[in-house]
């Protein structure tokens, strides 16, 4: 009994793997951030393109920014990355043609595409939903002031879609880091790799919980971070009576969940009051 | 050999792929009961009175839902499978039992999506206004009668919402069963492009049947809202 005891509580804190391979959730920490912080910064500039595209009048360009949108809302991120993956292996010759294959050579380059293209579906969906929710009239009285069309854009509307759309970054942001994971399966030791690394020679499945607990953090802290900058930025928006202003700070939070909270209709977690 | 053949061709894959489909939707299909049950359940238990309660449903969801669903399937599945082993060493079995690879991960994906649909049912059980609780009791219905015929269908309609979303991120979470030992269908999609070398057309072939499950689903969703919403204008 007493020595089930024991190896219970040195089984819930070992010190021993830690000091040997601490190091290395650090250094998959690190990948991991720029593995995301990469994906969501390419992902935001596809995104405005794919946003115009689907906003256009031009119904070859809206119908092809639907099409890529529902593919890449529609199917797995881990087959999408499969496809970067093992496909570059399949085109090699053309891409070597192209002199790109130095760069889809690496886990890294090909994670940063797959996860790009697939946040830029959904972060188009947000500013697509964040700019359309700006009111027409809005518009109309900018022009109606003489504003030039790139000032309407710069100084009314994206003022507005910026603070709709924070939240749902936050949200977009979130479910990076999480699906960023996925970059374990093809040999990247971001965080979840060096996890599985570690795993693999220890056999020490707390491991496992130390890297769900790390991940934990980040998204806790990115969700306070949000919070305090949609406050900020939406202060203007809140009324200072002690209700309201309670009402009004419990609405700043952004969802753990990520894509979950991104829904259309009544679900009332991702909606703006 | 042309992409046709490989595909459709009697020595082709398009069978193996279709099995896999059909594991696919199954999982998928199998987790909804346990998974969207165990959530509401858990949501209940959120809006319990109790504290340690409470706290303890809180930290359950908190920590499934802030960590890589990859990561908590990992979680589930290992976990399970040590507890088993632990607890037939303690009953004295000699040969471990190895737990089902499926059914590991049903539960793996039901653990999951409890605590994401979870928060969703909060939120419809908090919309249900305490009247309705009041008008069911002074009728004289009781607790089970009420749960049933009272809330549960109001329930629903505020729900759907939010739990055809989390169905669209069940089905593609299904996929990552595949790097544990179930060949569904994209590990299908794998075992053909290691075997013909031909990844670009496997995986593409896949991702169509992911999308035609996913365009599907967006049609079922629609349509049962609008029947769930068919007594509101």
């Amino acid at each position: 009994m007493l020595d089930t005891l024991h190896d219970s509580a040195a089984a819930l804190l070992n010190f021993e793997m830690m000091s040997r391979y601490g190091w290395r959730l650090v250094d998959g920490i690190w990948i991991t951030t720029q593995v995301v912080t990469l994906s969501v910064t390419l992902g935001f500039l596809i995104a405005f393109l794919v946003c115009r595209a689907r906003m256009s009048r031009n119904r070859m360009l809206s119908g092809a920014a639907i099409s890529y949108i529902t593919f890449f809302r529609g199917t797995p991120l881990l087959c999408q990355l499969y496809l970067v993956y093992y496909g570059a292996g399949e085109i090699r010759p053309l891409l070597t043609n192209l002199g790109v294959w130095w760069l889809f050579r690496e886990a890294f380059v090909c994670c940063v595409f797959a996860f790009s293209l697939n946040t830029a579906a959904y972060q188009a969906e947000i500013m697509r939903g964040a700019l359309s929710s700006v009111p027409k009239g809005q518009v109309e009285a900018a022009a109606a002031l003489g504003l030039s069309q790139f000032r309407i854009s710069r100084h009314v509307i994206w003022p507005q879609a910026f603070i709709v759309a924070l939240r749902p970054f936050g949200n977009e942001l979130i479910a990076m880091i999480k699906s960023s994971a996925l970059a374990a399966i093809v040999t990247l030791l971001d965080l979840m790799g060096e996890t599985r690394f570690i795993f693999a020679r220890t056999f020490d499945f707390l491991i496992y919980v130390y890297a769900a607990i790390i991940y934990l953090v980040i998204v806790e802290i990115i969700r306070r971070v949000w919070g305090l900058i949609e406050r900020s930025c939406s202060r203007h928006l809140i009324v200072a009576t002690g209700e309201t202003q309670s009402r009004g700070q419990d609405e700043g939070r952004i969802c753990r969940a990520g894509r979950h909270g991104l829904s259309h209709g009544g679900a009332p977690q991702g909606q703006r009051a | 050999m042309n992409w046709f053949s490989l595909l459709f061709g009697s020595e082709g894959w398009g069978s193996l792929l279709l099995e896999g489909a059909v594991v696919t939707i199954l999982l998928a299909v199998t987790t909804v009961p346990f998974g969207f049950g165990a959530g509401l359940a858990l949501a209940v238990l959120k809006l319990s009175p109790n504290r340690v309660v409470r706290g303890l449903c809180e930290a359950f969801t908190t920590f499934f839902r802030g960590t890589p669903d990859l990561l908590s399937l990992f979680i589930v599945y290992y976990g399970l499978q040590a507890l088993i082993d632990r607890v037939s060493k303690l009953i004295g079995l000699s040969s471990p039992i190895e737990l089902n690879a499926f059914v590991a991960g049903v539960i793996a994906l039901s653990v999951v999506a409890a605590a994401y649909s979870s928060e969703v049912w909060v939120s419809a059980l908090k919309a249900v206004p305490k009247g309705q609780h009041e008008a069911a009791h002074s009728l004289g219905l009781d607790a089970k009668k009420t749960f049933l015929f009272i809330l549960m269908p109001q329930l629903v309609r505020i729900a759907l919402p939010g739990l055809g979303n989390i169905w669209m991120v069940l089905l593609k979470d299904t996929s990552l069963i595949s790097t544990l030992a179930v060949i569904d269908l994209l590990r299908a999609a794998s075992e053909a492009s290691k075997n013909t070398t031909r990844p670009i057309l496997f995986y593409s072939a896949a991702a169509a049947i992911y999308l035609v499950f996913s365009i599907l689903s967006g049609v079922l969703q629609s349509r049962l809202e609008r029947r769930a919403n068919r007594g509101f204008a």
